[in-house]
């Protein structure tokens, strides 16, 4: 295997790629009306993210990313999408250039701060001196696992995993006790009364009015 | 050839994305996403063998899963308007149409 990605040169260029489309995606998001696109743009900001912590290895970010991100908020967004109208309304001229400049302003910060970060893989940083070290060196021999963060969540904090995902599913299923499936739910009982017929050329005003009436 | 092919495919995830941007029907974006997804479990695969570490096929495959539940999802929105219909008709009653 000796191509042109061999090397740092080509991982460097597959995340320049990766991060130009993730601007790309971002800066369409932010201009679009097209709900329904932008919530389409949302799940692609999504996978290319995931396919970028892959690269820059953070494995389980990835995985959250693409099972929260793409699967998940996409359903979750066209639900809320069911509530309301199918385009944004149009903004005043200039109406953003205040969150605008408070954007820049962060961004220009958070560029500084970067100056003082460690690079990816620098074996002298501090997170990868001490506990950090001490788990490379013990963590093939003890699970094999060739993912130290992997091994760590799964195999030596396996039971706070366990029991983070045992609390995550407890609250999944008392919101669905909660809000109730099918014929029972709450989204049917709100359609049955009439408050909220169908879901088309409403706007967001409008439902957010009869939600506070009910 | 391996990282010939992984710019091919990133050249092919850039062509999508102007599909989804500038597509005039709802689906052709659902089309150009579901594509989108598909070209990320490819590079995803193919990223593993550029980058010496094959293990990344494990999560190419849940992409695949996570791709083709969310394009169901999407589809059903538009066909029923609602998510609560289910997908198979139980027998005699009319699934769907509320």
């Amino acid at each position: 295997m000796t191509g042109v990605l061999e090397g740092d040169i080509g991982i460097a260029l597959v995340n320049i790629l990766l991060l130009a489309v993730l601007f790309v995606v971002a800066i369409a998001i932010a201009r679009l009306r097209n709900l329904f696109a932008i919530v389409m743009l949302s799940g692609i900001y999504s996978l290319v993210s995931a396919t970028w912590y892959v690269v820059v290895d953070a494995v389980d970010v990835a995985f959250t990313e693409a099972a929260v991100g793409a699967g998940m908020s996409t359903v979750v967004l066209l639900g809320a999408m069911l509530l309301t109208s199918r385009t944004a309304k149009p903004d005043k001229k200039f109406a953003r250039l205040g969150p605008l400049l408070v954007v820049i302003a962060t961004g220009v910060m958070l560029i500084y701060a970067t100056v003082d970060l460690p690079a990816l893989g620098d074996p002298d940083s501090a997170v990868n001196q001490g506990v950090g070290l001490t788990y490379m060196q013990i963590n093939w021999a003890d699970t094999g696992i060739p993912n130290v963060v992997t091994s760590v969540l799964a195999s030596y904090r396996g039971f706070d995993t366990l029991g983070e995902t045992t609390v995550v599913f407890l609250a999944g299923l008392a919101v669905a006790l909660l809000l109730g499936f099918g014929e029972r739910s709450l989204a049917e009982s709100i359609k049955r009364e009439g408050k909220l017929p169908g879901s088309n050329g409403k706007s967001v005003s409008e439902t957010g009015k009869e939600e506070d009436a009910s | 050839m391996t990282a010939a092919a992984l710019i091919a495919i990133l050249l092919g995830m850039v062509l999508l994305l102007i599909r989804t941007l500038i597509g005039p029907t709802l689906y052709d974006r659902v089309l150009a996403v579901n594509s989108f997804g598909t070209k990320t479990v490819l590079a995803l695969g193919l990223l593993g063998y550029v980058m010496g570490r094959p293990e990344f096929l494990d999560i190419a495959i849940l992409y695949a899963m996570i791709n083709f539940v969310s394009t169901i999802a999407i589809l059903k929105f538009f066909r029923y308007r609602s998510f609560q219909v289910p997908l198979v008709r139980r027998g005699g009653t009319q699934g769907g149409k509320r």
